[in-house]
């Protein structure tokens, strides 16, 4: 059973394909998450899935009905937290909840419940008469997921949900959403950090250049392509590439970054032990297990962040 | 089998919810709109009534008799100057709130305060978003433009009884005048200052020489084309022929008709296009 089915999904603008032939299924209840670099073309995906971009070709079911020729139908089903706040300004926090509940046509007085539950739920239930300009950025995120909540959705469509707050705003937002998949939503994600997708998605796609690169849960992409761990050493700007050299051979894979090696390892402190055995000497040394950015170092050779 | 089942079930689940929206989208759209207006009610009403005041003793009384004392006893067009500017007034009225709505707040809802981008990330189709403006502004023009028909009547510059379709009258006009600039607003990317052109490119010119506060006659015959293509000419012409019921020819009344409902449906249709284009991207 699936909630999203997507079938050599393409978005072409003009000559650029922004979407280049992606395929994938979300089962009700799961958490799957499109991970890549900016301009991978998550966002794309996300606004066809959404029903607001219309696809080039391919096939798309979502909530088992077509985008081209049900569009309002999938939305009222949706919950959509957009890359950027579409918050309006001129009203205040608790209106902006009413007045997207009647979008849906919901009974003022259910959308006026919902409303303080979501307050609640978001943590914003003081700042229910402030202006929306007044809001710290975790808020307004926070108060646009409350928004996407009033229609009480099947998919939460979330892109990009963190970019830009500070640590400590993330983690009350991933707090809220591991209450949400613990509800049973089903939630879509997309992000460039590795540790969102960790800590939120059952499964997830790895985009690159508007392709799928791998597909499968954290644990197993990081066991299909990367070591359990990684022996991260500097040994300077200009020496790293030469101490490279003298490291062949060690662990299962050696990555070369500008500003340090990476050694990957099963036994990190083992493989360390060997790197000061071949007489070198890190400036710094750190071992730690594998992320999902090392698998996506392996698959494209680039860092998600650049 | 259950499972083919389950999905359709989220299929039919979505159909149902769907149904509301695409019968009432437009009128949930304008909802918001009317909502936002509210925060602004005391100002607005404030200079709904306080405009056509200052307008009546300007130009009823200071500028009237002046006029009055020229016209001799035939007055202009039959009827004392305040009477022959006073539907005139009320259509104005209407293309200059037209003309506030559909520029700038149309590039705020597209861009700077994204509300249309939300509606339409709801079932709210681009159709409705469009739709919604219009009716939201169509019920601000028929507000103001009832309370500035009072002021009038309370003066006695319009007879109360026909005097009233002065008031759907200009809210045509206001539209036949807004859903052209609607579509235009709704084509700009970027602010660089157009709007500002269009008002005194546009809107001025079409306001001062439209027949509003002379005859188009007045004009040399070069100048009175700029009336002839302006809806406030046309608005205020029909606004007339109720209001005092000024003698016009049949077939002028129609083209004055066939002219506002002509560019009001054709500017509607036509920023349907551009936004359902722009929103879907």
């Amino acid at each position: 059973m699936t909630v999203i089915a997507a079938s050599e999904l393409v978005k072409r603008y003009g000559d650029f394909a922004a979407v280049d032939g992606i395929s994938f299924e979300v089962a009700p209840g799961e958490s799957f998450g499109l991970l890549g670099p900016n301009g991978a073309g998550k966002s794309t995906t996300m606004r066809m899935v959404g029903a607001v971009s219309t696809r080039t070709s391919g096939s798309l079911t979502v909530l088992g009905l077509d985008p081209d020729d049900y569009g309002p139908e999938i939305r009222s089903r949706l919950g959509v937290v957009p890359q950027q706040d579409n918050l309006d300004n001129e009203l205040r926090v608790r209106e902006n909840l009413l007045t997207y509940g009647r979008y849906f046509g919901l009974p003022r007085r259910l959308v006026a419940e919902r409303a303080d539950e979501l307050l609640q739920f978001a943590q914003l239930a003081d700042r229910a008469g402030a202006k929306v300009d007044e809001l710290s950025g975790g808020m307004k995120r926070r108060l646009t997921i409350a928004r996407a909540l009033i229609n009480d959705p099947r998919i939460l469509l979330l892109d990009e949900p963190t970019t830009g707050l500070d640590p400590q705003a993330r983690h009350i937002l991933w707090d809220r959403l591991f209450r949400l998949k613990e509800q049973g939503t089903t939630l879509l994600l997309t992000t460039h950090y590795m540790d969102e997708a960790e800590q939120l998605c059952d499964r997830l796609v790895v985009v690159d250049h508007g392709r799928i690169m791998a597909e499968g849960s954290p644990a197993s992409l990081i066991r299909s392509y990367s070591t359990r761990e990684v022996l991260e050493v500097r040994f300077g700007s200009d020496r790293n590439a030469d101490a490279a050299a003298a490291l062949a051979g060690l662990g299962d894979r050696l990555e070369v970054l500008p500003d340090r090696v990476l050694v990957y390892a099963d036994d990190g402190e083992a493989a360390l032990a060997e790197v000061v055995a071949r007489g070198l000497q890190p400036l710094t040394s750190l071992v730690r297990r594998s992320s999902l950015e090392d698998v996506f170092l392996r698959l494209t050779g680039r860092s998600l962040i650049e | 089998m259950s499972q083919t089942r389950a999905t359709t079930d989220f299929a039919a689940e979505a159909r149902a919810a769907g149904v509301r929206a695409r019968r009432f989208g437009a009128l949930y759209s304008a909802e918001h709109h009317v909502r936002v207006w509210r925060r602004y009610l005391g100002v607005n009403v404030a200079s709904a009534i306080g405009t056509p005041v200052m307008y009546l003793f300007a130009f009823g009384v200071g500028l009237g008799v002046l006029v009055n004392a020229n016209a001799g006893p035939g007055g202009v067009d039959g009827v004392s100057y305040l009477v022959f500017i006073a539907p005139a007034l009320i259509a104005t009225a209407a293309v200059t709130i037209a003309s506030d709505e559909f520029t700038y707040p149309v590039m705020q809802g597209f861009k700077w305060n994204p509300i249309y981008v939300g509606m339409h990330a709801a079932p709210i189709s681009a159709r409705q978003v469009v739709d919604g403006v219009i009716i939201f502004v169509a019920v601000r023009i028929f507000a103001t433009t009832l309370v500035y028909f009072l002021v009038m009547a309370a003066f006695g510059a319009v007879p109360l009884a026909t005097g009233l379709l002065t008031v759907p009258i200009a809210t045509l006009t206001g539209i036949a005048f807004g859903a052209p600039l609607f579509a235009y607003a709704a084509a700009q990317r970027e602010d660089r200052g157009q709007f500002a052109v269009v008002q005194r490119v546009l809107v001025l010119p079409l306001t001062l020489f439209s027949g509003t506060l002379f005859p188009l006659e007045q004009l040399p015959v070069f100048l009175r084309p700029i009336g002839w293509i302006s809806p406030l000419w046309h608005g205020a012409e029909l606004g007339r022929v109720t209001s005092y019921a000024a003698e016009r020819p049949v077939w002028m009344i129609a083209v004055h008709l066939v002219f506002l409902l002509a560019l009001a449906i054709g500017g509607w249709r036509l920023t349907v296009r551009v936004t359902r284009k722009r929103l879907d991207a």
